[in-house]
């Protein structure tokens, strides 16, 4: 791969996926709230997501706290616990636990929306993309799991938890950190980013209003007052 | 004490024909939208039946309103905070569409398109949701239409609880009543607490129970909160829509569009003051036979000086302090205890109350083969069983919906004998507590039920949201605004072509057929 597309992919194209997730995101937010919804198509079809949508949920959510706190702890900090070789074994196996469920649950998912007839009638163009993505995205976060087993210093992930950090904190040089990695990384990395592209204009926006508030509301009821 | 207003509504069931005026004119103006095509802000059901969603009134497999818990607290019976997210995901307390019914429309058009053919053409129903041909629509708002299906589904109605449901099922026995129904905008109402985003609100002002349209994020768990199952999810905009009260009208002091149309004068409208402060408590009484009394417990008299005092501390205007005096609600309600909620063991006190039906004596009363107490039938041998009414009405206790059905009973002999005989009989009245004033009052507003009886609304007062009228930029705000929206501005509720989503469904409820 050329040191330019090097350098765009992995040190340039993060930041406008960033630019676009967030910007995009509150742009939504304050134009057409009323767009900003999970889009359940339950009521219309239930049949299937008991399985489906709860695996895919609880493993994505698990897959996404894992690469954020993977990626993003600082070398010193972890290695007070475990060495980076531990580490890469802890994410290989836990990584492989959550995809699978996660797996389980999106061909479920994905199954149930290109066949079943009432749901390929709701779909927007955009629900079949965001799925596919993510399904594409997920077998090759997986396949990663066999290149990683191929060497077990940690040395790969370590790379990789540095091109992270050195783009959430702007420093230069973090695509270096990417160049000698193995295309499966890349191609997960690139596809991820796009996944940030894209999504303030999918569902995926309900993930910002996961209603934990809803723990701490004191007591049930809401009433406004006029006006 | 913390009194509050709402405006609450009663229907006269004795007087409902079931034409379904109310369902169609409410139709017309509030889901004649792509998504709720299946949904009916009201609906009319024939009772016995399971209604629409199928089951609706059985929670034990909806889960929808309140349980009281072994430490007295209530709880929506979903469950807890915890417990109600980890439903999210997939709820499986949600109705599927089917439960309602598949939305249709028929194919007018081929009627005119098809040419010249051996013959007739005809209009087949064809689904909205995927534009196939449909062999036949299978449930609806109004599926059991004067007893239609067979009365073994039909008596899995829930209200047959504690009865000997065998012999209904005959010839002979069967009875009927219509039941119209609409959200009835409670006091503790369950979607509120249910719902994830906070996005559902009671109105402090009139009590009008609402969904914020761009705070909903389509949890759905308001659905299965609702033990009326007057929630319905939008399945194109992806947003939960309920009944408004007709809000927009209520604010200029006009009947809602389901009361306006009633051709039967069923529908009243009126203030109801409560205290705020003792709702809780008043939903968490053990006993569920006990509901129906402690929500009565909680409103007040607005003739009394204290709360009339009180009423004006709290912010109720006077206008509508004039309101609740004169409200046929509270009449029906608590002055003359008639009008009773539906199914207060929800616990989540409905304002929305009933008159229950009187319904023919056995024709051997008539013929003096059964004795009466000499001055009024003995509701016992009316068709409609009390136990049945009482199952509705007050969690099962008879004696109330008993003495209700007595004295409307008693109003009749009374009127019958002055107006046709030209005796007045008060023997009837003592007979069931009521004086010659009062029945006249009854008679006045029940059986003539003008407009302006029926219809005692006083209107919203915006400049009082805030100190003075001109500190308020709210009511300046809104005057030429566009009224009800979704959200998105001056929209007509069908989400509009962008970058965040465009919508997969035309509006279908002018007959256009969506081709799958």
């Amino acid at each position: 791969m050329s040191y330019y597309l090097n350098e765009f992919l992995f040190g340039i194209y993060p930041y406008i996926a960033l630019v676009v997730m967030f910007g995009g995101s509150i742009l939504r937010y304050d134009q057409n709230q009323y767009s900003w919804k999970a889009d359940s198509s339950q009521l219309i079809a239930s049949r299937g997501l008991r399985v489906g949508s709860n695996l895919f949920h609880v493993g994505i959510i698990l897959l996404f706290f894992g690469h954020l706190v993977g990626l993003l702890t600082p070398e010193w900090l972890y290695e007070l616990a475990i060495t980076p070789a531990t580490k890469q074994m802890l994410a290989m196996v836990a990584g492989g636990i959550f995809g699978t469920i996660c797996f389980i649950g999106m061909t479920v998912l994905l199954h149930r929306r290109l066949t079943n007839p009432r749901v390929r009638a709701t779909s927007k163009p955009a629900d079949l993309l965001i799925l596919v993505i993510l399904y594409v995205q997920l077998i090759l976060g997986l396949a990663t799991i066999p290149f990683s087993a191929q060497h077990l210093d940690g040395s790969s992930m370590v790379a990789l938890a540095e091109w992270a950090q050195h783009i959430v904190t702007f420093r230069g040089g973090a695509a270096d950190y990417v160049a000698g990695q193995g295309i499966v990384f890349k191609l997960h990395i690139v596809l991820g980013l796009t996944i940030f592209l894209i999504f303030p204009f999918t569902r995926l926006v309900h993930v910002f209003s996961a209603p934990f508030k809803y723990l701490f509301r004191s007591g049930y009821q809401i009433v406004r007052k006029r006006g | 004490m913390k009194i509050r207003a709402q405006i609450g509504m009663v229907l006269n069931l004795d007087k409902c024909i079931g034409c379904h005026t109310c369902s169609v004119t409410c139709k017309n103006v509030w889901t004649s939208r792509a998504g709720v095509e299946y949904a009916w802000f009201n609906n009319v059901e024939t009772k016995p039946g399971v209604g629409y969603p199928r089951h609706w009134e059985d929670q034990s497999r909806w889960n929808g309103g309140w349980v009281r818990k072994e430490n007295g607290k209530l709880q929506p019976k979903m469950g807890g905070k915890f417990r109600l997210l980890a439903k999210i995901f997939a709820n499986p307390d949600l109705p599927e569409i089917d439960d309602y019914y598949e939305p249709f429309t028929f194919d007018y058009g081929h009627l005119q398109t098809s040419g010249e053919a051996k013959d007739v053409p005809t209009a087949r129903a064809h689904s909205v949701l995927t534009g196939q041909k449909m062999e036949k629509p299978e449930w609806g708002p109004n599926w059991e239409e004067i007893l239609g299906g067979e009365f073994e589904k039909r008596s899995a109605d829930y209200n047959f609880k504690d009865i000997e449901k065998e012999m209904y099922g005959e010839f002979e026995n069967t009875f009927m009543m219509y039941l119209p129904r609409l959200c009835e905008h409670c006091l503790n109402p369950a979607c509120v607490a249910a719902c994830p985003s906070g996005a559902i609100y009671k109105r402090e002002e009139d009590g009008i129970v609402l969904i914020d349209q761009d705070k909903c994020r389509g949890w759905r768990m308001c659905v299965s909160g609702c033990p009326y199952k007057k929630i319905y999810f939008n399945w194109q905009s992806g947003k939960s829509e309920k009944c408004t009260f007709c809000y927009p009208r209520i604010e200029n002091g006009d009947p809602t569009v389901c009361s306006e149309t009633c051709v039967g004068r069923i529908r009243y409208l009126g203030v109801m003051l409560y205290d705020a402060d003792r709702i809780q408590e008043a939903a968490s009484v053990a006993d569920e036979q006990a509901l129906y009394e402690a929500q009565c417990d909680i409103f007040l008299d607005p003739h009394d000086p204290a709360v009339i005092a009180q009423a004006k501390a709290d912010g109720v205007p006077d206008s509508w302090m004039e309101a609740a005096r004169n409200s046929p609600v509270y009449k029906m309600a608590m002055e003359w205890k008639i009008a009773f909620p539906l199914h207060p063991e929800y616990r989540t006190l409905p304002m929305v109350w009933y008159v229950p039906p009187l319904s023919p004596i056995q024709s051997r009363y008539e013929e003096g083969q059964i004795a009466g107490d000499g001055v009024i039938p003995d509701v016992s041998q009316l068709r409609i069983p009390v136990k049945y009414l009482a199952n509705m009405l007050t969690g099962g206790k008879e004696q109330p919906v008993a003495h209700a059905l007595e004295r409307m009973l008693a109003m009749r002999a009374f009127m019958r004998a002055k107006h046709v005989d030209g005796v007045i009989d008060t023997g009837i009245l003592d007979h069931v507590g009521l004086d010659i004033e009062t029945v006249e009052d009854m008679y006045r507003i029940m059986a003539l039920a003008a407009y302006e009886d029926r219809y005692v609304i006083p209107t919203n007062h915006r400049e009082y949201s805030g100190d003075t009228p001109f500190e308020n930029e709210i009511a300046f705000a809104s005057r030429s605004g566009c009224g009800f929206s979704f959200g998105d501005g001056c929209h007509g509720g069908r989400p509009k072509k962008s970058l965040f989503g465009t919508p997969t469904h035309e509006n279908t409820m002018s007959g256009n057929i969506r081709r799958g």
